[in-house]
C-alpha cells in the first residue's frame, strides 16, 4: 500500500506501561477517507485490538485491512460465519489480498447509523509464524444488518506487524468514522 | 482521561437476592467505551438478556443475531422494539449464561449507538448479536433486565455485572 491514502495516526504513539493500553486513535473528518492507516506501530505489546464505529459512502458493508503495506494476495485468508437476521452462513476466502477486519453501516441506511467492531491481531511482533486475527462485528439498521465473526490469517514471514491499514471495501469511510488501536501486554 | 492506561473496572453489582433489573447510572462519559461482564442465572425461565439507554423505554431499539445451538445455526432480528438484546443466548436457573456486552463509542452525541453482544451458555446455545439504539445522545445509564417485556423473569441472586471503561488516545 504506497503511498499511503489514508489518514497517518503515528503521531499519537504515547509510552506505556500498562498491560492494555491506548495507542492511538482516528476519527474520519467530513471529507471523508479512502482508509485509515496506523503505522510505527510499538513493537512492546503481545496483541493488538483495534475497536471501530464504521460508516460508508457506498453499498459496501466490509471493513478490509492489510498488514504492512503488502497487497500479496496469497498472503491473506480467512473464514467468516454471519448472520444477516434471516439465515445464517459461512464462507471462506483464499489468496484475498486483505483481511476481514470488520462490519460498517452502508450509505443507504439512516443517517447516524454506525457498524461496529473489535478486531484482536494475536501476536503481532512475533517473526517466527503467521499471524491470526479475528473479529466480532456487524450493524444493524432497524430492519436490515448483519452480524459475524470473521478470522484471517497473514502468511508472509518473518514479518512483525508494523503497520496497519484499515479500508472500506469499495467507497470511504464516512466522518465520524472512528478507529482506536490498544496494545495488549504479556506478562 | 489521559491516553495510556485504560480498561478500567468502573462498578460491580453482585445480587444479594433475585431482582427484576440491574442498573448502572451516572456513568462518566470520560471514556470511548463500556464494557459489561454478566455472569447470571434466573429465577425461573429461560429469557435472553436485553437492556435499555437512558431509560428509553420507547420502540427505538433494533438487533440483528447470529446464535448456534449445537445442532443448527440461525440468525434473526428484532425492528422497533423496546429494549436491545445484550446476549440473544437465554440463562437458565443455573449459573450458565456469560454475557460480554460492549456500547461502542457510548459518549458522543453525533451517532446512533451500537452494541455488540457474545453470549454463551454450555446448556443451550451461542450467539453474536449487534443492537442500535435509535439515539444521538450520550449513554449515561444502561439498564438491564430478562426477556422483551422487561422484565419477564427476575435475575437471580448470586449473579454479577462489572461494568468497564477504555479510553482511547
Amino acid at each position: 500500500m504506497s503511498p499511503i491514502l489514508g489518514i497517518i495516526a503515528s503521531s499519537n504513539f504515547q509510552r506505556v506501561t500498562s498491560s492494555y493500553a491506548s495507542i492511538a486513535t482516528t476519527t474520519v473528518g467530513s471529507g471523508g477517507s479512502s482508509g485509515i492507516t496506523f503505522s510505527s506501530i510499538p513493537q512492546t505489546y503481545t496483541h493488538l485490538q483495534i475497536r471501530m464505529i464504521a460508516r460508508n459512502s457506498s453499498s459496501s458493508d466490509a471493513v478490509r485491512g492489510q498488514f504492512n503495506s503488502d497487497t500479496t494476495a496469497a498472503n491473506y485468508s480467512g473464514h467468516l460465519l454471519y448472520g444477516d437476521g434471516a439465515s445464517a452462513g459461512a464462507a471462506a476466502a483464499t489468496s484475498f489480498g486483505k483481511f476481514g477486519a470488520g462490519y460498517q453501516a452502508q450509505s443507504s441506511t439512516t443517517a447516524g447509523t454506525f457498524g461496529v467492531s473489535v478486531l484482536d491481531i494475536l501476536d503481532y511482533t512475533s517473526t517466527s509464524k503467521g499471524k491470526t486475527t479475528r473479529f466480532l462485528g456487524g450493524y444493524d439498521a432497524n430492519g436490515t444488518g448483519a452480524v459475524g465473526l470473521f478470522s484471517s490469517g497473514y502468511y508472509a514471514s518473518p514479518a512483525a506487524i508494523t503497520s496497519i491499514y484499515i479500508f472500506p471495501d469499495s467507497g470511504n469511510f464516512a466522518q465520524y468514522s472512528s478507529f482506536a488501536l490498544y496494545g495488549i501486554k504479556g506478562a | 482521561m489521559a491516553a495510556g492506561s485504560t480498561y478500567t473496572p468502573l462498578a460491580t453489582q453482585t445480587l444479594g437476592s433475585a431482582a427484576a433489573s440491574v442498573t448502572f447510572s451516572s456513568i462518566s462519559g470520560a471514556y470511548t467505551d463500556l464494557i459489561v461482564i454478566a455472569n447470571i442465572a434466573q429465577s425461573a425461565g429461560s429469557n435472553s438478556l436485553r437492556f435499555r439507554l437512558n431509560g428509553d423505554t420507547g420502540s427505538n431499539y433494533s438487533a440483528t443475531y447470529l446464535r448456534g445451538d449445537g445442532s443448527t445455526a440461525s440468525s434473526g432480528r428484532d425492528s422497533s422494539v423496546s429494549s436491545g438484546y445484550a446476549c440473544d443466548t437465554p440463562g437458565n436457573t443455573s449459573f450458565n449464561l456469560m454475557c460480554i456486552f460492549h456500547i461502542m463509542n457510548y459518549s458522543n452525541t453525533t451517532t446512533y449507538k451500537t452494541t455488540l453482544g457474545r453470549g454463551s451458555n454450555a446448556a443451550i446455545e451461542t450467539d453474536a448479536v449487534v443492537s442500535l439504539w435509535r439515539n444521538t445522545a450520550a449513554v449515561t445509564s444502561v439498564q438491564f433486565a430478562l426477556g422483551s417485556t422487561f422484565p419477564s423473569n427476575n435475575i437471580a441472586a448470586g449473579s454479577t455485572f462489572t461494568l468497564y471503561g477504555i479510553a482511547a488516545a
